[in-house]
C-alpha cells in the first residue's frame, strides 16, 4: 500500500473514529465519559483531518483515474469480487472538498446552535457518521460500496430527522424519509442486480468499459418484448436517485426532514446527502449515455421538480421550508443538467449550491437561533437591525441562489439553462422553459423570504397576539421570544461558518467554471457521448462570450436575469411596497392556494393509497388468510374434523353384542355380494 | 485429514451430559443450576471452536467424519461429518445456546434446572442434526428436537402455552411422518443403506423423486416455515418463553432450510427442478404476503414472528434459484437471521421482563428511560431492515442480486422486502422507542444491567462483524455449494 493510498484512507476513517469515540464514550451507552468539549474537539478534529487532507491531495494533483485501489475484499460470490476500494478521480476529489468542507462548517457551528440540547454529543457523533458515509459513497470505486454508502447516509439521516424523538413530528417525519428512500433503493438494487448479471462486475472500471458493448443488447423483460438493458438499467439506478435526491414523485420526504435539526437541515438536507443522486449519475455516465430514453427520463423528471416543487415554496410560512423546497427545486435543475447530458454542469452547480445553500440554511438557523425557535416568518421582520452578520451572508446567499451575475450560483444555473437549451433529447423543450419559469419563481420566494425576515416591520409580537394562550405557559418562552424581547446576533461559532461559506457563495463559480465546466478538469471521469452535444455548444458559449468575466457581463442582458429581477422586484412589491396584493390574490385563486398549500395532495395520496391500502391489504391477509382460512379452516378444522369423526365412530362401539352381530352379518354380505359379482 | 478427535461428538454430547447433569438439580440450589448450565454451554462453544479453526476450506468432502455401527440389524450407523454448508451452525448453536442461559439468568426462578437442562439438550440434539450423515440418525435427531422444544413452551410459556405447545408439535411431527416413509423408501431402494452421502448418487426416476421430494418438503416447509405451514411459528413465538423463542427462531427453523440442501436437492434433482417455480412462488409469497402481515401486528413478538418467515423466505427463494450466489446468499441469510432474529426477540424479552406486555400499544419513548437498550433495539430493527453493514444485508443483497439474473420480476418480487421489511421494523420502533414517555410504566422504566448489555453486545458485534466482513463465513461455503450445485444440475433418471 503506497503512501497516498494510506493517506487516502484516513480522509473517511477519520471521522469515523471521531463518531465511534463520542458516541460510545461520549453519551449514556457506556457511560458518559467524554464531557460536551471533549465530544465536540474530537469529532470537529477528524473531519478537520479529512477537510485537510482532501485539500492537500486536491492541490497536489494527486487524483486522477489511476488512484484507484482496493482496502478488501467484502465477499467473493460465485467468482465476482464484492469489495471496499477507492477510486479518488476529479469527480471525487471535487466531492470530497465540497463534503468535508461544509461537514466542517456545520460541526463548528453546531458548537452554537446545539448548545442548550442535552443530546450535544450524540449529535456530534451522528453527524461525524455521516460525513464518514458521505466519504464512503463518493469514495466508492464499485457498486458495492456504492450501495453501503448510500444506504449509510440514509441511516444517519434517519437518525438524525429523529433527533428529537420526543417529538411525534420528527418520529413521523423519520420514518417517512426512510421508507420513501427505501422505494428508490428498491430501484436502486434491481439496476445494481442488471449491471451485475449482465456486466458480471460490481467494479466501475470494468463495467463502464464493458458498457459501450452492451450497448444494443435487448432484455425480454416482460415476454416478447425487447427492452434496451442499458435504459432499463439507468432508469432503476435513477429511481434510486429519485429517492435520495428527492425527485418528484419521490420528494415527498424532504420537507418533512425539516423536523431535524437545523444544521443537519444545511449538511444532509441540502448539501451533500441529498446531492448523492446526482453524483451517482454523473458517475455512471458511461452508462447513461448509452440511453437517450433513461436520459429523457431524467430530464423530464427534473424539470418537473424544478418548477413544480418552485411553486410550493412561495406559499411556505415556516423559513425552513422555504429553504427546503428551493433545495428541492434546485436538485431539480442539477437533474435537468444531467438530463441533457450536461453531467460537469450538474456537479458543477452542485457544488455552487452546497455553499450558497448551506449557507442559507445555517442562515435560517441563526435567524431561528435569534428568535428562540420560532421559525414562522409572519413573526419577524426587520431583523437586519439585530443580526447585521447573518442579515448580510443571507443576502449573500439568496442573491446566489436567484442566480445574480458574478455570484456563483450565476454560473452553474445559466449553464444548466443553456444545457437545456441545446439539448435536443426528448423533452428537453419542456425542460428549457420549466427550468426558464423557475428562476422567476426562485428569485421570488427566495426575496419573499429575505424581506420578510429581515426588511420591513418588526412582528415578534404579534406572535403573543395571535397565541395569547402560549403567553402564560412557561414552555412557551422556547418556541419564540418573550413579550418585549428582542432577537440578537449569535455568537462567533455561528456566524464564523456563515461568512466562510459566504466566500465561495460569491467566487467559486467565476473561480472554477473555466476548468470545470470548459476545461479538462473532470477529464476521464465523466464521459459523454459524441452525439450529445449540448455541452460543447454550451462551451462554445461561453467562449464567444468571453469566458467568466464576458458571461457575466452578457448575464445582464439575458431573459433569466430579467426573470430574477422581475422576481425580486415583485416580492418587494408583495411583501414591502403593498403588503394586501398577496393577500387579495390568495383571496381570488383561492383553490390554488389550497392545492400549493396541501403539496398537490401527494402526501395525502401517499398517505390513503401507499401507508393505507399496506395496511389495509396486511390486515386482510392476516384476519382472512392466516386466521380465518389457514389456522381456521384447515388447520384447526382438521383437528375439529378428527375430533367429530371420532365422535361419530364412538357411536359405533355400543357395547350390545346384538349390534355387533348385526354389524358382522350385514359386512358378510357386503363381502360375499361383493365377490361374488366379482365372478 | 483434520478430525485428531472426535470434535463432532463432542460437541454434540458435552452440552446434553451436561443438560443432563442439570435437569436434576431442584430450586434449592437454583445458583448451581446456573452456574452448571454456564459452565456447560460455554464447554459447548469451546468445543465447536476447534470444528471452526480445523475446517479445511475449499474442498466438498465431509469433515471431522465419525464412523460406528450403531443398529445393526438395520445396517443404521453413527456417522457424523461437515462441509462448508454445515459449519457455521454448530458454533452458531453454541454461541445462542451460551446467550439463551445467560438471558435466562434471573428471570427464570421455577425449575431452573429444568429450564437450563433442556436449552442444553437442545442445543446438542441440534448440532447432532446438523453433523448427521446417516438418515436413521437425522431423523432421531430432528424429531427428538421437538420434545425439550414442547418442554419449553409447554412449561414456561405465556397464558395460552398448552395450545401453542401442542400446535407447535403436532404441526412439525405431522410434517415429519412422511419423511420417514420417504427414508424407508431410500433404503430399501439402496439396498440397504442409511447413508446420506449413498441417497445422493441413488439413480431414481422423475416420479419417484417428485413423491421423495414432497415427503422431505412436508417436513422441512413446517420447519422452514413456509407459507401456508407457518402459522404456528407465531403462536409458538407469542406463548414460548424468550429464550424458546430465540432458539427457535435463531436454529430450529433452519434444521428446514437445511434440510433442503442436505436432503431435498441432492436426493431429487430432478424433481427439485421441476418444482423450482413452486418453490419461488411459494417463497416470494413468504417475502411479500407476510411483509404485509407483519406490518399490522399489535403484538412484537408475532411481528418479529412474521419477520422471520419473510426472511427464511429469502433462504428458500436463495436455494431454488440454483445458482452459486442464490444459494450462499441463502446460507448467509440462515446464519445472519440467527443472529438477527435472536436478538429481537432477546430485546422484546428484556422489554416484557420489566412490563409483561408484548403489545406495541402498551409501549412509547421507551428511549427517555432505557437509552442504551434503545441503541440496541434501533441497530438490530435497522439490520432486520437489511441495513449494509449489518449481517441482514449480506444474504439478502446476494439473493436479490442472483434473483436479477434469474429473473427480472422474481427479483422485483423479492426486494420489495426493502420497503416492507424498513416498514414494519422502524414502524414497530417508532411506536415503542421513539415519542415522549408514552405511561407511567414506562416512566418507571429501568436501563438494561450488565448481563443484559453483555448477550446485546455480544450480537451486536456479531451482527457488524457479518455485515462489513462476510468474507470468511462465505469462503468455507464455496466449495460445498459448488459441488451441491454440480450434483443438481445431472439427472439423476436415466442413470
Amino acid at each position: 500500500m503506497t503512501d497516498l493510498q494510506k493517506l487516502l484512507i484516513v480522509i473517511p476513517f477519520a471521522p469515523l473514529v471521531g463518531a465511534a469515540l463520542a458516541g460510545l464514550l461520549g453519551t449514556k451507552f457506556l457511560g458518559n465519559v467524554f464531557g460536551r468539549r471533549m465530544s465536540h474537539t474530537i469529532t470537529i478534529l477528524g473531519v478537520a483531518v479529512s477537510f485537510a487532507l482532501s485539500l492537500y491531495v486536491f492541490v497536489k494533483g494527486m487524483y486522477g483515474a489511476d488512484v484507484n485501489f482496493t482496502l478488501y475484499t467484502w465477499l467473493v460470490a460465485d467468482g465476482v469480487k464484492f469489495q471496499i476500494g477507492f477510486l479518488v478521480d476529479a469527480l471525487t476529489v471535487m466531492m470530497m472538498l465540497v463534503v468535508t468542507f461544509v461537514s466542517l462548517m456545520v460541526h463548528v457551528y453546531t458548537i452554537g446552535y446545539m448548545h442548550e440540547d442535552e443530546g450535544y454529543n450524540r449529535f456530534f457523533a451522528y453527524i461525524s457518521l455521516f460525513t464518514f458515509a458521505m466519504l464512503m459513497l463518493v469514495m466508492a470505486n464499485n457498486f458495492t460500496q456504492l450501495f453501503f454508502g448510500w444506504e449509510a447516509v440514509g441511516l444517519v439521516s434517519y437518525l438524525l430527522i429523529g433527533f428529537w424523538f420526543k417529538r411525534p413530528t420528527a418520529t413521523y417525519a423519520n420514518l417517512k424519509a426512510f421508507l420513501v428512500n427505501r422505494v428508490g433503493d428498491f430501484g436502486f438494487i434491481l439496476g445494481i442486480g442488471l449491471v451485475l448479471a449482465y456486466f458480471g462486475s460490481m467494479d466501475y472500471v470494468t463495467v463502464f468499459k464493458a458498457a459501450p458493448g452492451l450497448a444494443t443488447k435487448t432484455i425480454e423483460i416482460m415476454p416478447g418484448t425487447a427492452w434496451s438493458l442499458m435504459s432499463v438499467t439507468c432508469i432503476c439506478l435513477f429511481i434510486g436517485a429519485m429517492g435520495k435526491s428527492a425527485q418528484f414523485p419521490l420528494h415527498v420526504w424532504l420537507p418533512d426532514s425539516m423536523e431535524g435539526p437545523t444544521p443537519i437541515s444545511a449538511l444532509i438536507h441540502a448539501a451533500t446527502m441529498v446531492t448523492a443522486g446526482i453524483f451517482m449519475v454523473a458517475r455512471m455516465s458511461p452508462l447513461f449515455e448509452l440511453s437517450n430514453t433513461a436520459l429523457s427520463f431524467v430530464l423530464v423528471i427534473g424539470a418537473i421538480t424544478a418548477l413544480f416543487m418552485g411553486f410550493l415554496g412561495i406559499v411556505q410560512n415556516d423559513i425552513k421550508r422555504v429553504v427546503a423546497y428551493s433545495t428541492l427545486s434546485q436538485l431539480g435543475y442539477m437533474t435537468v443538467a444531467l438530463g441533457a447530458s450536461a453531467y460537469s454542469v450538474a456537479v458543477f452547480h452542485l457544488m455552487t449550491h452546497a455553499f450558497f445553500k448551506a449557507l442559507l440554511f445555517l442562515g435560517a438557523g441563526s435567524v431561528i437561533m435569534g428568535m428562540h425557535h420560532n421559525q414562522d416568518m409572519r413573526y419577524m421582520g426587520n431583523l437586519k437591525k439585530y443580526m447585521p452578520i447573518t442579515w448580510i451572508t443571507s443576502l449573500i446567499g439568496s442573491l446566489a441562489l436567484i442566480g445574480t451575475p458574478f455570484f456563483a450560483g450565476f454560473y452553474s444555473k445559466d449553464s444548466i439553462i443553456e444545457a437545456a437549451h441545446f439539448s435536443s433529447i426528448p423533452g428537453s423543450t419542456f425542460a428549457y422553459y420549466a427550468v426558464l419559469a423557475g428562476v422567476f419563481v426562485t428569485a421570488f420566494y427566495s426575496f419573499r423570504m429575505y424581506f420578510l425576515v429581515f426588511h420591513g416591520k418588526e412582528r415578534f409580537d404579534d406572535f403573543h397576539k395571535d397565541h395569547p394562550h402560549d403567553a402564560h405557559d412557561d414552555h412557551a418562552e422556547h418556541h419564540s421570544l418573550a413579550k418585549g424581547d428582542k432577537p440578537h446576533e449569535s455568537p462567533w461559532v455561528v456566524w464564523l461558518p456563515l461568512v466562510l461559506l459566504a466566500i465561495p457563495s460569491v467566487v467559486v463559480g467565476y473561480l472554477t467554471i473555466g476548468p470545470m465546466l470548459h476545461g479538462d478538469f473532470f477529464g476521464s471521469a465523466i464521459y459523454v457521448a459524441r452525439e450529445h452535444t449540448a455541452m460543447k455548444e454550451t462551451t462554445t458559449m461561453f467562449m464567444q462570450h468571453g469566458k467568466e468575466m464576458g458571461m457575466a457581463m452578457h448575464g445582464f442582458m439575458t431573459l433569466p436575469f430579467f426573470l430574477a429581477l422581475a422576481g425580486v422586484v415583485t416580492a418587494y412589491v408583495f411583501y414591502m411596497v403593498k403588503p394586501e396584493i398577496p393577500a387579495a390574490i390568495k383571496a381570488k385563486f383561492q383553490s390554488i392556494h389550497t392545492l400549493l398549500d396541501n403539496k398537490y395532495y401527494l402526501d395525502r395520496f401517499n398517505e390513503i393509497v401507499f401507508a393505507g391500502g399496506a395496511r389495509l391489504l396486511g390486515s386482510g391477509l392476516w384476519k382472512r388468510g392466516d386466521v380465518a382460512v389457514i389456522d381456521g379452516l384447515i388447520v384447526n378444522g382438521s383437528a375439529k374434523t378428527v375430533g367429530w369423526f371420532a365422535s361419530v365412530v364412538r357411536y359405533l362401539q355400543t357395547g350390545y353384542v346384538y349390534h355387533y352381530a348385526f354389524a358382522m352379518i350385514l359386512g358378510m354380505f357386503v363381502l360375499l355380494t361383493f365377490f361374488g359379482l366379482r365372478k | 485429514m483434520n478430525a485428531t478427535a472426535p470434535f463432532l461428538s463432542i460437541a454434540i454430547w458435552v452440552p446434553i451430559f451436561f443438560g443432563i447433569v442439570v435437569l436434576f438439580v431442584d430450586d434449592k440450589n437454583a445458583k448451581l443450576a446456573r452456574s452448571l448450565a454456564l459452565v456447560g454451554a460455554l464447554a459447548g462453544l469451546l468445543a465447536t471452536v476447534p470444528v471452526m479453526t480445523e475446517f479445511v476450506a475449499g474442498t466438498a468432502k465431509m469433515q471431522f467424519v465419525e464412523k460406528v455401527l450403531w443398529v445393526e440389524r438395520f445396517n443404521m450407523q453413527y456417522y457424523l461429518g461437515v462441509d462448508g454448508i454445515s459449519m457455521w451452525f454448530l458454533p452458531l448453536t453454541a454461541l445462542i445456546t451460551v446467550i439463551v442461559v445467560i438471558a435466562g439468568w434471573e428471570v427464570i426462578e421455577q425449575r431452573v434446572g429444568q429450564y437450563m437442562g433442556s436449552f442444553l439438550i437442545l442445543s446438542g440434539l441440534m448440532i447432532g442434526v446438523f453433523c448427521a450423515l446417516d438418515g436413521a440418525l437425522f431423523y432421531v435427531f430432528f424429531e427428538a428436537t421437538l420434545i425439550p422444544m414442547f418442554i419449553i413452551i409447554g412449561v414456561w410459556g405465556g397464558q395460552n402455552r398448552v395450545y401453542a405447545a401442542l400446535k407447535f408439535f403436532l404441526y412439525t411431527l405431522m410434517g415429519s411422518l412422511l419423511t420417514l416413509v420417504a427414508m424407508i423408501y431410500l433404503y430399501t431402494k439402496s439396498g440397504g443403506s442409511w447413508e446420506i452421502l449413498t441417497w445422493h448418487t441413488l439413480p431414481l426416476p422423475l416420479e419417484a423423486q417428485k413423491l421423495v421430494f414432497i415427503a422431505f418438503l412436508l417436513a422441512f416447509a413446517v420447519k422452514v416455515p413456509m407459507w401456508p405451514v407457518h402459522t404456528w411459528l407465531p403462536d409458538a413465538h407469542v406463548e414460548a418463553p424468550t429464550g424458546g423463542s430465540v432458539v427457535l427462531a435463531a436454529i430450529m427453523l433452519k434444521l428446514g432450510a437445511y434440510g433442503f440442501l442436505r436432503f431435498s436437492l441432492p436426493i431429487a434433482p430432478d424433481a427439485s427442478h421441476a418444482l423450482d417455480g413452486f418453490m419461488i412462488t411459494l417463497s416470494l409469497i413468504a417475502v411479500v404476503y407476510i411483509g404485509l402481515v407483519a406490518l399490522v401486528q399489535e403484538d412484537m413478538k408475532k411481528l418479529v414472528a412474521y419477520s422471520s418467515i419473510a426472511h427464511m423466505g429469502f433462504v428458500t427463494l436463495g436455494f431454488f434459484m440454483f445458482s452459486k450466489i442464490g444459494m450462499e446468499g441463502g446460507i448467509v441469510q440462515m446464519i445472519s437471521h440467527g443472529f438477527i432474529s435472536g436478538a429481537m426477540f432477546l430485546c422484546i424479552g428484556v422489554l416484557y421482563d420489566r412490563m409483561h406486555s408484548r403489545k406495541i400499544a402498551d409501549y412509547g419513548g421507551v428511549v427517555n428511560t432505557m437509552p442504551r437498550f434503545a441503541a440496541f433495539f434501533v441497530l438490530f430493527a435497522m439490520a432486520n431492515s437489511g441495513l449494509p453493514a449489518t449481517s441482514g444485508f449480506v444474504g439478502e443483497f446476494m439473493v436479490i442480486l442472483g434473483a436479477v439474473k434469474y429473473n427480472f420480476w422474481v427479483a422485483f418480487l423479492a426486494a420489495t422486502t426493502l420497503i416492507f421489511g424498513a416498514a414494519y421494523s422502524l414502524w414497530m420502533v417508532k411506536r415503542t422507542i421513539f415519542g415522549d414517555i408514552a405511561n407511567d410504566h414506562v416512566r418507571a422504566l429501568t436501563d438494561i444491567n450488565a448481563r443484559e448489555f453483555s448477550i446485546l453486545a455480544i450480537l451486536a458485534i456479531a451482527v457488524i462483524w457479518m455485515g462489513v466482513y462476510p468474507h470468511p463465513f462465505t469462503e468455507v461455503m464455496h466449495a460445498s455449494v459448488n459441488e451441491l450445485l454440480a450434483h443438481v444440475a445431472q439427472s439423476k433418471v436415466g442413470k
